[in-house]
């Protein structure tokens, strides 16, 4: 799944497999918030196989730990953004309820 | 985890004067560049400043941090809820990075599981519909049912009442009778599951057992408390196919769980997409015939007029969430460009979400948000 250069760590591509654009993506935008990361990209080398590979280059960290971090960050903020989500849905709905019965009861 | 705090502690070393520290995160940066960083100015020959700039370090040399940490994400980020029914709903997404937007689209799109007719046994027909055709339409066909109650059967799994959902379409079209439409309302559902024999040799060797079919049920799917007292259908309404006198349809069809990027007809959303904000500013006073010229102009009246006092009118802006970036007001004359600009806030995204009927939107969403969460655990636990 690593493949990076023997003894450096800080420089590897991984490989992820049945993934595509959508994480590698998300991926890419988390892993440039990361002060660490020099550089970061992903290609899809072929069409027809769903792989994608993830290229970290880092100032010196590990790049498996970088990555490791950018998917938490990522997975966090997905958590956040799911509660968020969920509390604006249950809100507008309680709202909706409250208009629905002001309209009745003015009947 | 360890990483995580060593990361916090450099940060917190760097001193009192971390940009993140300030009110307003991009308050250093001058007006032309956070222009270019927040807005896509649509011009009448292109649109410019279309890339979002995604490198946390962009800006250092500036003094600014371009990255988007996580407890700026979170006191940023908000969800406006515009429109919600049944089946479909809008909603704004509000600071968050296009690349993580676009995720949960293609996530809705693509690789949410929902039920759909799979394989159909076609025992007679003689409309003129062909099988193959017939057999897609099938499969077309939105099932109401929640698709997190089945499991994915694989190739070698037997058809049970656990992955496969069984529907029967027996329609005849009498002799002398009118043309006779065929409706999804005909499909039967089969709880207890197929109910055409499997060919087999040594059948007549044990008479008393149950005769073999194309699915193994071991319970009535009725029976079961999730779908004792809603069974299963297909969205009503739906016209499969149209009878002549004399023609029949008799055919058996199996409904199994799958997912949108194998075929579209898996998809639970007829579509998912989204737009960002239209922004449109009118950069001089636009009055009298111009401001008339204006509002007559926009197709989608995004423009309204308002009285200045002393017979004089003035354009505003009063629904730019409408603006379809359509560029005829910009066509008016030469000069207008210089009059009315047009743009788009980059991290405001209109998310608007179409369900088909198995799930409603609202959940639709939460589930798409959960499977990218769902993807980066694993890449988390195989590099762990």
């Amino acid at each position: 799944m690593e493949h990076g250069a023997f003894g450096d760590q800080s420089n590897a591509t991984f490989s992820l497999t049945e993934e595509d654009h959508t994480l590698a993506n998300a991926v890419r935008f988390t892993l440039n918030q990361d002060p660490r990361v020099t550089f970061c990209g992903y290609s899809i080398p072929h069409p027809s196989d769903a792989r994608v590979n993830i290229r970290v280059q880092t100032t010196g960290d590990p790049a498996r730990e970088v990555l490791k971090d950018a998917c938490q960050d990522l997975m966090l903020m997905c958590q956040h953004v799911r509660s968020t989500f969920d509390k604006a849905v249950a809100d507008f709905k309680t709202s909706e309820r409250g208009q629905a019965m002001n309209i009745d009861s003015e009947e | 985890m360890a990483e995580k705090n060593e990361k916090k502690q450099v940060n917190e070393g760097k001193g009192k004067f971390s940009s993140l520290d300030l009110p307003d995160l991009p308050k250093g940066l001058p007006p032309q560049l956070e222009f270019q960083r927040t807005r896509v100015l649509c011009n009448l020959d292109a649109p410019i400043h279309t890339d979002t700039v995604m490198y946390g370090g962009a800006y250092a040399s500036m003094g600014v941090d371009n990255s988007v940490q996580l407890d700026y994400f979170r006191q940023k980020f908000r969800v406006e809820v515009v429109r919600l029914t049944k089946d479909d709903m809008e909603f704004d997404l509000i600071g968050i990075d296009p690349s993580i937007a676009n995720a949960f689209r293609r996530i809705l799109i693509a690789e949410l599981p929902t039920m759909a007719i799979e394989k159909v046994l076609i025992a007679n027909n003689t409309s003129v519909i062909q099988d193959e055709v017939l057999a897609h339409r099938l499969g077309l066909i939105p099932i109401m049912v929640d698709p997190r109650l089945f499991e994915y059967i694989s190739e070698n799994d037997t058809n049970n009442e656990k992955n496969t959902i069984v529907y029967k379409l027996h329609v005849r079209c009498e002799r002398g009778a009118p043309r006779l439409t065929v409706k999804t309302n005909e499909l039967k559902w089969l709880p207890n599951g197929s109910e055409l024999l499997l060919d087999s040799k040594n059948s007549d060797s044990n008479p008393t057992s149950k005769p073999r079919t194309y699915t193994s049920f071991s319970c009535s799917q009725a029976s079961l408390p999730k779908f004792a007292n809603n069974p299963i259908n297909p969205m009503p309404d739906i016209t499969i196919a149209r009878l002549g006198p004399g023609q029949e349809i008799e055919l058996e069809a199996h409904a199994v769980k799958g997912m949108g990027k194998t075929h579209a007809k898996w998809s639970p959303v007829a579509t998912a997409w989204y737009r960002m904000l239209p922004e449109v500013v009118l950069l001089e006073d636009v009055e009298d015939e111009d401001a008339e010229k204006l509002v007559n102009t926009c197709p989608v009246k995004v423009f309204d007029i308002e009285d200045i006092g002393n017979g004089k009118k003035k354009a505003t802006v009063a629904r730019p969430r409408a603006c379809t970036l359509c560029r005829e007001c910009l066509r008016i004359g030469e000069e207008w460009e210089k009059r009315v600009s047009l743009r788009r806030i980059k991290d405001h995204f209109i998310f608007t979400i179409e369900s088909t009927g198995a799930l409603p939107p609202e959940v639709l969403f939460t589930e798409a948000v959960k499977i990218l969460e769902d993807k980066c655990e694993r890449v988390i636990t195989e590099l762990s």
